[in-house]
């Protein structure tokens, strides 16, 4: 499984606004590059990333081929209890990651 | 103008082959502060800086027992927080039973053979990079030192003269670019002083991290010389020298460049 | 204009190919090949269009953060953020980027809501070229607002064959 980077605070007060910082190996292969032969090294890009919240969605991604390697995303999201952030990367050719961190919000 | 243009205009300015003056120690300056502040935030920051994906793979590559001997580099080394802190700040390191230094890449499959009794990693493969960065990881902000003494004198004028010597189609040496004309623009991008403080680095150009044999292959390439290929003995010597050459300097690795 | 810049493209491609013939070295093949498919002004506003629908996008509420000047178009940092008082009654429902030069306009589109507190989003993008990127931001109201960006992008001097 591709290696992902997870950056939240382990401890929140309630109603704080958090950062979470993502980071995941992939290559995103644009599918423009050229091989050695002229041709177009085929697509190859994660498409869709999505954060839940104690199962609650609270952040959607579509990402296209104009996402640089190794995607970094960071967003923001409101401390409302404590529980598990559950992260999941899809892509062409069946790709999937999944990573979860736990959070304690008092 | 076009980028070999360029260079081509630099190679015919620069004139006479002269001894380049090397920088004097307290005028040097790491490629870091070439790079534009965003460039230098993503280094800096382990939660953004991509060549941390590596470290984390090094890391767990350091507890994982391989081999005929199946014993994992932690067997030996136990906590790389301790046991590697300094360690990468000075390799190239003179290897006693080879008989020259060897490179810190060159040092891992080493061990690799004859501790793991493991197949050594292919150069610039994922595990090996990982390793590197893992390792380099534990030598951030300490200074580079390379011993200058008997046994490393031979290679390190190696080094020195092959960073000083004109070579290639466009008859340039290292030392006009990085010691003479540093600073100054090249196409649109400012030539750095040329210190490998950060390897293994993410470089933006490779979308990934890249060794500094591949960094010294891709330059000879620009430069139109004959590249000479991974863990070729030319490729550690000049690798010593650049190394001596950022003595004192901070270790940077998992370095960001562009 | 973009058939001039295409016109200069390939001819700094042939000057290279020359200089590549002399070098006889394999590698440099690699960079020599047609020029990629291009996003042009009118295929970035029908991307644009597919969001929008035939609403006016107004100015304002939405920031670019981009480097003017960028070193390496493989991974610029860029951080979009949008007023907004994120609560239940008006929050920002989505963020979108399109570019005008890259080889296909979309960037990124991103779905929020009030549980994300502050409408702000980074992350690392490619950018072909120097170009103008446009953002949009898609508001709870259904109003749409939008921001543009000319940026610089340079490539490494040296070229690199492995």
């Amino acid at each position: 499984m591709a290696r992902a980077l997870i950056n939240v605070p382990p401890k929140a007060k309630r109603g704080e606004v958090i950062e979470i910082k993502t980071l995941i190996s992939h290559t995103m292969e644009t599918g423009f590059r050229p091989d050695p032969t002229g041709k177009p090294i085929p697509r190859d890009i994660i498409t869709d990333f999505v954060c839940k919240y104690n199962g609650e969605e609270i952040f959607r991604a579509e990402l296209f081929p104009a996402i640089g390697a190794n995607p970094f995303i960071s967003f923001f999201t409101v401390a409302t209890a404590s529980g598990t952030l559950a992260f999941e990367w899809t892509g062409d050719n069946g790709f999937t990651a999944t990573e979860s961190v736990d959070i304690t919000v008092e | 103008m076009t980028r070999c243009a360029a260079l081509v205009l630099v190679a015919a300015l620069l004139g006479p082959p002269a001894l380049a003056a090397e920088i004097p120690l307290t005028e040097r300056k790491s490629g870091y502060d070439f790079m534009s502040r965003e460039t230098r935030a993503m280094q800096d920051d382990e939660t953004t800086n991509p060549g941390m994906l590596w470290v984390l793979d090094g890391e767990a590559l350091w507890t994982r027992k391989d081999g005929a001997a199946a014993q994992s580099c932690a067997d030996c080394h136990g906590d790389a927080r301790t046991s590697m802190k300094g360690v990468a700040a000075r390799y190239p390191a003179f290897d006693a039973a080879r008989g020259r230094p060897v490179d810190l890449e060159q040092r891992i499959n080493i061990c690799r053979a004859d501790r793991q009794r493991a197949t050594p990693f292919a150069p610039e493969s994922k595990d090996l990079l990982a390793l590197a960065a893992f390792v380099g990881r534990q030598s951030r902000g300490i200074p580079i030192e390379i011993a200058d003494d008997e046994r490393t004198k031979p290679f390190l004028q190696a080094g020195r003269d092959m960073f000083h010597q004109r070579q290639g189609q466009l008859n340039l040496s290292c030392a006009q670019c990085h010691d003479d004309n540093w600073g100054q623009k090249l196409a649109g991008a400012p030539i750095p002083q040329g210190h490998a403080t950060g390897y293994p680095l993410y470089r933006l150009e490779w979308q990934t991290v890249g060794s500094l044999q591949r960094r010294l292959r891709n330059c000879l390439f620009g430069m139109r010389a004959v590249s000479y290929p991974f863990g070729a003995p030319e490729n550690v010597d000049l690798e010593l020298y650049l190394m001596w050459r950022a003595r004192g300097m901070p270790f940077e690795a998992p370095a960001v460049r562009p | 204009m973009t058939h001039d810049n295409d016109i200069l493209q390939a001819t700094r491609r042939r000057v290279v190919m020359g200089t590549a013939a002399l070098a006889g070295a394999a590698g440099i093949g690699l960079m020599l090949t047609s020029a990629p498919a291009s996003a042009t002004p009118a295929s970035m506003r029908a991307a644009i269009r597919k969001v929008v629908g035939e609403a006016q996008p107004k100015k304002g509420r939405i920031k670019i953060d981009l480097p003017p000047l960028i070193e390496n178009g493989n991974a610029v940092p860029l951080t979009l953020s949008v007023e907004s008082p994120m609560t239940a009654e008006d929050y920002v429902k989505a963020i979108h980027l399109f570019t005008e030069k890259n080889p296909q306009p979309n960037v990124i589109s991103v779905q929020l809501g009030a549980r994300a507190g502050r409408a702000v989003i980074s992350t690392r993008i490619r950018l072909a070229d120097s170009q103008k990127v446009v953002a949009i931001a898609q508001m709870s109201d259904g109003s749409f607002w939008t921001e543009e960006l000319e940026v610089v992008v340079t490539l490494a001097a040296c070229l690199e064959g492995v």
